[in-house]
């Protein structure tokens, strides 16, 4: 301890062995981050301590932020896109998704079978790799390393598979409005079944390694919890809201993109703690391989995309080749298109939460307003309340389990 | 549950005069009401039996600067989760009287979210236990959503409508 701190401690001095000594109880401020290495990502937590118990906690967010909102208003809908998926990183094709599907409700665009079961399996592909970010690294919080290795492994296999849908890896910029912008290739389609092979078995071993692990159990257990009600209250969506015991899924309750097609279930928690939340996502990725195997075996024969081309930019050989591609590419891509007046909310089930997106054009080329509601924001006020009384180590372990992604909350 | 039930449930309580406007987008009704009725009409949908409107989905913001008088907008998206039904209620209020009661006493969601409103468009929710700015920096004197500040450098020449024929 520094003589500086001796100086300023009250408590130094006088006789703590005396019963009911003249002592000064002082708190403590703690100012966790902004750039901490155990929170993953610029949060602030400015933390009034009681020895090691937390007495308050008092967040700073907006590090990160970006006015997508205003940069929205100012671009065509298809340079949206790329804004989205700067958002929620660890998901990014699922944010890809969901604002294809909002632009598609405005202009009223139906998307062809094969285009909605292969969204399905990059939806479910993007939420594989956001829960075993989340958990694995839930893990290397509480201190086990090597599961984290077993499974980041298959996080990268699907970032291979991005690879070869899109070219791009972390910011995807997946798919068009209309469909998909190019079918599964021959090696993404071998690649997703060696994933459906091969990441069964990582994660059984991952499980094994940490699900009934006494100390991970412990450091998990009552840790973080929230009940049903106030998790509500809080506007919790996803796997946190799901680990609370409320069975909303934007998947099954509005099904979109062919969710109605698909056999699933929806896992529950009971207690809204640490714990619940990592089974909770555990058994979700369960669920999504189901999916995407089910998927993948009736995938429909016919077009990857709808006929649009007022909205779905074309192929490139037809842009060099064929006037109307040309008139209609640079008309997409100048911004030309005007989109119809219209009010639209559409929300998909996140990696985290319901991701909605609230669209007001007033038929210009770019919208009016678009307000993204993104899970993390929301769910991530309840922070101080669930902390409150427990331990610092206690803290980090329930943020990382809570899955807020920076960019998502800073938009 | 129809929308008509809804909007059958809300006139019969506040009378016709308090509903402006009723509107449909994709099956989401949408009621315009005014900023005193909010609060009460948000209790009552949140209490009644039988609709349970008890989860705050969003709350967005929104500027009009050619409706003279009800140039700032509240957008409240509230969902009941048992029926499985979304409800938009809007409320309008003067630019420069821009004055909404606060919702954080029925929804603990509506904190940060409000705040949000406030610190993009100048929104002032009385009542409301820490109206500071969120997300952009605490010394910044202007709303930043709002249409009279432009995104981008004017003098582009790239963006000149006429130019396109636009």
């Amino acid at each position: 301890m520094s003589e500086i701190a001796l100086v300023n401690n009250p408590n130094v001095g006088l006789d703590k062995t005396q019963k009911g000594g003249p002592y000064v109880n002082d708190l403590s401020t703690l100012n966790l981050g902004p750039t901490h290495p155990a929170t993953h990502g610029i949060f602030q937590n400015i933390l009034t301590m009681d020895g090691e118990t937390i007495v308050d906690a008092e967040q700073t967010v907006g590090y990160i932020h970006r006015a997508f909102e205003k940069i929205a208003e100012r671009r065509p809908f298809y340079q949206i896109t790329t804004l989205t998926d700067r958002m929620n990183y660890c998901s990014s094709p699922i944010n890809n998704m969901g604002w294809h599907m909002t632009v598609e409700k405005l202009l009223g665009i139906e998307v062809p079978k094969r285009a909605q079961y292969m969204r399905v399996i990059m939806m479910e592909l993007a939420r594989l790799a956001d829960h075993i970010v989340c958990n694995s690294i839930l893990a290397v919080d509480t201190g086990a390393l090597t599961g984290f290795l077993y499974v980041y492994q298959w996080r990268e296999h699907i970032y291979e598979i991005y690879e070869e849908m899109c070219g791009a890896r972390l910011t995807t910029n997946m798919g068009r409005f209309g469909g998909m912008e190019r079918d599964f290739s021959k090696v993404a389609i071998e690649k997703i079944k060696v994933l459906l092979e091969g990441l069964p078995k990582g994660l059984k071993e991952f499980e094994g390694m940490v699900m009934r692990n006494r100390i991970f159990m412990d450091r998990t257990q009552n840790v973080g919890a929230i009940s049903a009600e106030r998790a509500l209250n809080y506007g919790f969506t996803g796997p946190n809201l799901r680990a609370a015991g409320v069975d909303y899924d934007v998947r099954s309750l509005n099904p979109y993109s062919s969710y109605e097609d698909f056999e699933f279930d929806v896992p529950v928690g009971t207690k809204g703690d640490t714990y619940d939340r990592f089974l909770v996502r555990e058994e979700e990725m369960w669920q999504s391989l189901r999916i995407i195997q089910q998927a993948l075996d009736n995938l429909p024969e016919g077009p990857y995309h709808a006929d649009a081309p007022h909205y779905y930019l074309p192929k490139k050989e037809d842009v060099y080749h064929n006037m109307e591609a040309l008139i209609y590419h640079f008309k997409i891509v100048m911004g030309e298109i005007d989109a119809p007046v219209g009010e639209v909310y559409h929300s998909v089930e996140g990696g985290n939460g319901e991701l909605g997106f609230y669209l007001v054009s007033d038929g210009g080329r770019t919208p009016y307003r678009l307000k993204f509601r993104r899970p993390g924001f929301i769910y991530y006020q309840a922070f101080p309340e669930m902390i409150k009384g427990s331990s610092l180590s206690d803290a980090i372990v329930t943020m990382s389990s809570m899955n807020v992604i920076a960019g998502e909350l800073d938009t | 549950m129809e929308n008509q039930q809804i909007i059958d449930a809300l006139q019969k309580q506040f009378g016709e005069e308090a509903i402006y406007g009723i509107g449909e987008s994709h099956g989401i009704l949408q009621v315009t009401t005014s900023v005193d009725n909010i609060v009460p009409m948000l209790h009552f949908l949140y209490a009644d039996p039988v609709m349970k409107f008890q989860f705050l989905t969003d709350l967005a913001g929104i500027h009009f600067p050619d409706a003279v008088g009800q140039e700032l907008g509240v957008i409240y998206h509230v969902h009941s989760l048992e029926n499985n039904v979304r409800l938009w209620i809007k409320a309008y209020a003067p630019i420069d009287r821009p004055n909404f009661p606060t919702i954080t006493d029925l929804y603990a969601s509506a904190n940060w979210m409000e705040r949000e409103a406030f610190d993009f468009y100048g929104i002032i929710f009385e009542g409301h236990p820490n109206l500071t700015r969120i997300l952009n920096v605490d010394d910044m004197d202007y709303h930043p959503m709002r249409k009279e500040y432009p995104l981008e450098d004017a003098s582009r020449h790239d963006k000149i409508d006429e130019l396109f024929g636009r």
